[in-house]
């Protein structure tokens, strides 16, 4: 469609079908204030101070909601447009406390700007007004709704939104407020405490309740990074005080999340500030920790290191990177573990999570990520869900999931043998028999086979041995399948007609199918039910894996496991081992290292004797903790390196405390592959220190020299050694996060 | 008498009983169990039927005897009144003259109310049982749908109703045949038709009677509508408080399922269609078209943005037509009828017939229908008999709570839609209230700002908060205690929540302030400054008072006020106390000395006899019988 004219107050300018005049009030500069508006939310129009005049219109618009029409002269400036405005404002402090001296909100408030612009600090109405209605019960979120001013913002997006329902207005009239069912409190709701309602309110009337009393929101430094949470990387603004988060909020225009955010996200951050944060290095002197130097911890650190390498070798050492460090930290523990102590024994927790998914996937595509990226879902025709409790584990993407759902028709397959919050608005559920996903998958594609729904042109192009796959898939009848996982051949036959034509049909799947012993096998099957119907290579489409943890994605393609190195380069391959020799100038180990598994394994049996855990936490994680509590007893040394005392820390030798993501810089990869920047927003605590700077410490102790002034400087060394990583600098990532 | 003579005549006269919810609530299902037993009695064979609302409102309950082709109607009948009009009209032939309100050549004012009017909506009201599709059918029911099936495409039938001129009864007045049009021509596999049968203004009732009385007009309507449109499926929103109306629709709708009007393969043809009744909460601003789709969507009823209009995307975002009830009524005349024959009546912008209930200080209240352009003192004066008791007219509240008020010299005013608006009052749905001189305005402003306020969905801030100071300015006004500054406030408000409302009932809330501040802007003067209310209603400002130089001391006051504001016994003077008195005037009506009046501070403008009922013979011969009983046995 061609672009649209439009005249604002004599600026003329043109902008593209569907914008508001709001929209393009702002791209000339024109300011129009709003109340009720929230750009995550759909048009609403109901507090009316955007109001402008158009040409030929009956009456004034409001600005917000009016979409531009070809040639409309819109004036934002009137007399009968500040006349109306303003009688908006005076009726608001009508019924309003104007407590703005112990407000929260306090400048950052919609309705005190407008006061102020409008010079109202009293109103001429002398009625009723809303008692004070504080609503002290629920967790996280404080509700003053003496301050609330209908504009629906938390209402609208709790529906929208966040799908959550847990809040709506009730009575009519004057009386109207936004309330729960019978009143309660929002623990007996629905409500996710997601916070989003807080995150939309234009005033003081929804408050985080943590940051009570902490300090106004100009008062603090805003810092953005990106939560340490999940797979999915949104971004945050952490707001600080001296050395304290005070409180977190989401940008509206950047990152995956564009202003939204989880319950974790918003309120988990809590820890960062604990007092039972290691503040300083500990060594287990007569099976009590004493606190030592980090010169101390160090160097008996590489005494006792060298010492297992001199006397069983360097495979008698291993190292378990982690998840939650960044892409510096990764790979200098890779490094560290290859170059310094020189073996391959170095993994992490995607061995437990989605390293099914990264073996399924690399043979089916070459590459074991996500096909498509987070936004595309909105572009989705159909979308399988299979082994994801997408709104709680992923909750942001479980947004957009349910958005496009909402929106946009796309049909939702959910495909888990629980009832989940995406089953309520699934058009087929389907509830498998744990551990037959395999079939169901099957069934689906043999009736997709029978019908003739598969996309014959993409499999000849772009697919081989899909004969051997029709061989095996014969068997799969939806009666057979019904009777190996209890699903109705009806529900198949939907399925299968609402995937294979929708047109663009993507599929989410998470650990519900990886973390079994037929992970691979689940992950191969619904890439071949992507590949049969052609649902590949194109928007919309993909079979996109949820990464569980908000680095696991970056900790892999940083080489944070055994048989590669970063970028996937193979350990082993002699070109890859002559160029990292080049690079690391050390010769280096050829052959693959042990797994998680195989290192505990080993350790029990006294293979493995020297261990060192960066940010894991394997007796919570790891399956098995009485085998690995036995593992970790019987090592000779065991060093820990993490934020908090753990089940794990507790075995240690020597523990080091490193930090948190607020107390850092680095990079942290999403699960679609997005390389985003976090920042330090305050200083580190205690003795703490950087744990890339700890790596190095350690390493140049044991005789192999790293020297890094910056985790800018690793990333650098990332870039000139890693193909997928070779342009992705800070200066390109800083603002849109790729 | 002659049994046999009795039974010939009776055969082929029909005894007809207005059973609409006004018949009923003046006990018309008594009267019919009372002629049914007396005609039993009798051995009087006529036909006794049930039919619904005539539209003489006030003569309820209303009985029509036709005979030979002649009808007569009482009024006013009461259960006891069965056995004569049995007895000396059926078996004798003799009509009981002293009760008749119509008869062919009998001048009454009842004849006037019903001669000068021109049905088509209420065409067969009160003449058809509206729970027997087989009369209905016999009146010529579902021709037109029939007729439009073999005969007209539906693009043919959009070009019919766009000619005939109709528009929207609902209020809005959008030309109906348009609307028909851009739905039918909005893209999108499944479309939809909405009646509108929410009825929200409080004294409005034309929808409800047709629903009543004459369902199938509406079902013929919509399954017209159905099939211009391309719509298979129906949708009537109803108030629950409508439930006679309800269960009329509902056997109706099962009625023309069995007949094949409704379902699949309608009459054989390759058109199916089918309603669905919805009921409402009964919240007013459920009749504004998009909350009302909300509503049927199950959300809270609040209006949202236009655009997108219903048409483009309604209900469930499909393309919907939503038609008020009588809008519909008159789809099936228009169709048997010819545009033209339509477009005949009216004036150039307004065409066809509107239904008002007229009420208020009226003396014939009820429904008429009349043809648009017709004017205001017609319809008062000449149809409605003008003002009750002999009073003097003030104003009309014309197009529900939130219309305007117009005074006498609007009395010429046509009824149109562009003259009415241009007064500053709206058609509105067709509430038509009479105000003699005993209404205050400002009283009056009050009491339609209050139901605005709590009414208002609270959405928008203007309608929320605004009618909410509106009507707390109102109320200092009528308390003698507002300021002439707080006047402007009022008035500039109520051109602030006009302009800037997010829908139609705070866009309209402010006319009845804006309307009486226009007309009678010495009434709100006299309320700010002289602490008077001229008309004598505002509580605040009167004083009821006992004239003791008249007083007999008969204490019937003191037994009526509802407050015990009264203090004194028999025998004594007696003493209103006027802070715990309401003002009702309940002393007064009941006073058989007339000794009691209102006095406003300052001025006097009502004589008290205004609020004066009719002398009620039971009181007086109380008191009678009181001062007998105190001379004969006072000192006994
Ligand atoms: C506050 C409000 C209440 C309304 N109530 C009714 C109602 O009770 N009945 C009705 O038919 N239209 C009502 N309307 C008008 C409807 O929105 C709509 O215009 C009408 O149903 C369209 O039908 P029509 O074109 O046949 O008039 C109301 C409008 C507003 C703003
Ligand atoms: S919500 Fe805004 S206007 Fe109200 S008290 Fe707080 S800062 Fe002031
Ligand atoms: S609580 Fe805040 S967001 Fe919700 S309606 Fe009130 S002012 Fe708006
Ligand atoms: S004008 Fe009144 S009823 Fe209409 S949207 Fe606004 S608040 Fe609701
Ligand atoms: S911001 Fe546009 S109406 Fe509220």
């Amino acid at each position: 469609m061609s672009q649209l004219n439009i005249t604002i107050n004599e600026n003329k300018l043109t902008v593209s079908p569907g914008s508001t005049i709001l929209d393009a009030a702002k791209a000339v500069g024109v300011h129009i204030p709003t109340l009720c508006h929230d750009p995550r939310l759909k048009p609403y129009g109901a507090c009316r101070v955007c109001l402008v005049e158009v040409e030929g219109a009956r009456a004034p618009m409001p600005a917000c909601a009016t979409k531009v029409t070809d040639g409309m002269v819109v004036s934002t400036d009137t007399e009968k447009i500040h006349r109306l405005r303003k009688t908006v404002v005076e009726l608001l402090i009508s019924d309003h406390p104007l407590e703005c001296v112990t407000c929260e909100q306090c400048g950052d408030c919609g309705l005190q700007d407008l006061a102020y612009r409008y010079g109202l600090n009293k109103s001429r109405y002398i009625g009723e007004r809303h008692p004070l209605r504080e609503q002290g019960d629920d967790p996280f979120i404080q509700r003053n709704l003496d301050k609330c001013i209908l504009c629906g913002r938390c209402v609208r997006i709790c529906d929208e939104v966040e799908s959550a329902f847990a809040i709506d207005f009730t009575y009519r009239g004057f009386q109207v407020q936004v309330g729960t069912d019978y009143g309660t409190s929002l623990k007996n709701t629905s409500c996710e405490f997601c916070g989003q309602c807080i995150s939309s309110c234009p005033v003081g009337a929804l408050i985080e309740k943590p940051r009570l009393n902490k300090g106004r929101t100009w008062e603090t430094k805003k810092t953005l990074t990106i939560c340490p949470y999940c797979g999915t990387g949104c971004t945050l603004e952490l707001q600080t005080i001296g050395d304290k988060i005070v409180n977190v909020a989401a940008p509206l225009d950047k990152g995956v999340n564009r202003g939204n955010l989880c319950v974790k996200g918003r309120f988990g951050y809590q820890f960062v500030n604990s007092n039972d944060r290691l503040k300083t290095p500990l060594i287990k002197k007569n099976g009590k920790f004493v606190e030592a130097t980090w010169s101390e911890a160090i160097s008996l650190i590489a005494k006792k290191f060298n010492g297992i390498k001199s006397a069983h070798g360097a495979d008698a050492l291993a190292g378990f990177s982690s998840a939650k460090c960044t892409n510096e930290e990764n790979y200098l523990f890779q490094k560290f573990m290859r170059a310094a102590v020189g073996t391959n024994n170095v993994d992490h927790c995607a061995r437990l999570c989605h390293a099914s998914t990264v073996a399924g996937l690399a043979r089916a595509f070459g590459s074991g990520a996500m096909t498509n990226s987070i936004d595309d879902f909105a572009k989705a025709k159909a979308i399988l869900v299979i082994g994801s409790n997408t709104t709680e584990a992923h909750p942001i993407i479980g947004i957009n999931i349910l958005q496009a759902v909402r929106n946009n028709g796309a049909k939702l397959i959910v495909i888990d043998p629980r009832k989940i919050k995406l089953t309520q608005f699934a058009d087929i559920w389907m509830a498998q028999r744990p551990g037959s996903d395999v079939a169901v998958i099957n069934g689906i594609m043999n009736i997709i086979l029978k019908e003739g729904w598969y996309d014959q042109k993409f499999i000849e192009e772009r697919t081989e041995d899909f004969d051997e796959l029709k061989k095996i898939l014969d068997a799969y009848t939806p009666e057979k399948v019904a009777e190996i996982s209890g699903v109705s051949p009806e529900d198949l036959r939907r399925a299968a007609d609402i995937y294979a034509n929708s047109g663009a049909s993507s599929i989410v799947f998470s650990m519900g199918i990886t973390q079994h012993s037929t992970g691979t096998d689940n992950v191969l099957s619904l890439a071949n039910l992507a590949m049969m119907t052609g649902n590949v290579g194109r928007e919309g489409t993909g079979v996109n894996p949820l990464r569980g943890q908000n680095n696991v994605q970056g900790a892999c393609d940083m080489g944070s496991l055994p048989n590669v190195c970063c970028g996937y380069q193979k350990v082993g391959d002699d070109g890859v081992q002559a160029k990292f020799q080049a690079a690391w100038g050390v010769e280096l180990p050829k052959t693959p290292g042990l797994t998680v598994v195989e290192i505990l394994n080993s350790a029990a049996k006294g293979g493995v004797k020297g261990l060192y855990v960066m940010g894991e936490n394997p007796m919570l994680s790891d399956p098995d903790s009485q085998h690995v509590e036995e593992a970790l007893e019987k090592l000779e040394f065991l060093v820990v390196q993490d934020i908090f005392m753990t089940e794990t820390a507790v075995f240690a030798d020597v523990i080091l405390p490193g930090l948190t993501f607020a107390e850092r810089d680095g990079t942290f990869t999403n699960t679609e592959r997005r390389v985003q920047r976090i920042r330090r927003a305050i200083n580190p605590m205690g003795n703490a220190r950087e744990d890339w700077r700890i790596i190095s410490d350690v390493a140049t102790a044991m005789g192999y020299p790293m020297h890094y002034e910056s985790a800018d400087e690793i990333l650098a060394e990332i870039n000139s050694v890693t193909p997928s990583y070779a342009c992705i600098t800070t200066a390109r990532i800083s603002d849109s996060g790729f | 008498m002659n049994k046999k003579k009795t039974n010939t005549t009776n055969t082929n006269t029909e005894v007809i009983v207005g059973l609409g919810s006004c018949g009923l609530a003046a006990g018309a299902g008594d009267v019919f169990d009372a002629l049914a037993d007396e005609m039993k009695k009798n051995g009087v064979d006529a036909r006794l039927k049930k039919t619904g609302c005539i539209g003489l409102c006030y003569k309820e309950v209303l009985i029509d005897i036709i005979s030979d082709g002649v009808k007569v109607s009482y009024g006013n009948v009461t259960p006891a009144m069965a056995a004569r009009i049995v007895k000396e009209h059926l078996v004798e032939g003799r009509p009981v003259d002293e009760w008749i309100i119509f008869k062919k050549d009998v001048v009454s004012g009842e004849n006037t109310f019903l001669k000068d009017q021109k049905r088509i909506v209420l065409r067969k009201c009160g003449l058809i049982d509206p729970e027997d599709i087989e009369e209905a059918i016999a009146k010529g029911g579902y021709e037109a749908i029939k007729k439009v099936l073999s005969e007209n495409s539906p693009d043919e039938v959009v070009a019919i109703v766009k000619e005939s001129g109709l528009r929207g009864r609902g209020g809005a007045g959008f030309t109906t045949g348009l609307k028909w049009e851009f739905t039918r021509k909005a893209e999108g596999d499944q479309k939809y038709i909405i009646c509108n049968a929410d009825e929200g203004d409080p004294g409005a009732y034309m929808d409800r009677s047709v629903l009543e009385s004459d369902p199938h007009a509406v079902l013929e309507g919509m399954l017209i509508a159905g099939y211009a449109i391309s719509a298979d499926q129906g949708y009537i929103y109803c108030r629950a408080e409508y439930p006679l109306a309800i269960k009329r629709l509902n056997i109706g709708i099962e009625q023309a399922r069995a007949k094949g009007l409704l379902g699949k393969n309608i009459l054989g043809h390759d058109f199916n269609f089918d309603i669905t009744i919805k009921q409402g909460a009964g919240a007013f601003v459920c009749g504004e078209e998009t909350a009302l789709m909300a509503s049927i969507e199950g959300k809270r009823g609040m209006p949202r943005l236009k655009p997108p209009f219903p048409v483009i995307s309604g209900l469930w975002e499909k393309p919907t037509c939503i038609n008020n009830v009588e809008t519909l009524a008159n789809i099936s005349w228009i169709i048997l009828n010819g545009a033209a024959e339509y477009a005949a009546i009216g004036t150039e912008r307004s065409k066809g017939n509107k239904v008002f209930a007229l009420t208020g200080k009226i003396e014939r209240s009820g429904l008429v229908e009349v043809p648009m352009g017709i004017t205001l003192r017609e319809i008062i004066f000449d149809i409605g008999g003008g003002i009750k008791d002999g009073g003097t007219f003030k104003a009309v509240q014309i197009g529900g709570p939130t219309g305007g008020c117009l005074p006498e010299d609007f009395l010429d005013t046509y009824v149109d839609y562009d003259s009415l608006t241009k007064t500053g009052a709206t058609m509105g749905s067709g509430g038509m209230v009479i105000l003699d001189e005993s209404t205050c305005m400002v009283d009056l402003a009050k009491f339609f700002m209050s139901f605005a306020q709590s009414e208002s969905c609270g959405k928008c801030v203007p309608c929320r908060l605004g009618t909410k100071r509106m009507l707390e300015i109102l109320e200092r006004i009528t308390q003698g205690i507002a300021s002439a500054e707080e006047l402007d406030l009022l008035e500039s408000l109520a051109v602030d929540v006009k302009m800037s409302s997010l829908c139609g009932l705070g866009q309209t809330a402010p006319n009845p302030i804006l309307t009486t501040i226009k007309y009678f802007r010495d009434e709100y003067l006299s309320h700010i400054h002289d602490k008077t209310c001229p008309a004598k209603v505002c509580v605040d400002l009167i004083d009821v008072v006992i004239n003791q130089d008249l007083c007999r001391q008969c204490a019937v006051c003191i037994k009526h006020c509802p407050v015990q504001a009264i203090s004194g016994a028999r025998h004594e003077y007696t003493v209103i106390d006027p802070d715990a008195c309401i003002g009702c005037r309940m002393c007064i009506s009941v006073c058989p000395w007339n000794t009691i009046d209102v006095d406003s501070p300052k001025q006097l403008i009502v004589p008290a006899e205004k609020y004066r009922r009719p002398v009620n013979k039971e009181n007086v011969a109380e008191s009678v019988r009181c001062k007998a009983d105190e001379s004969r046995g006072g000192g006994a």
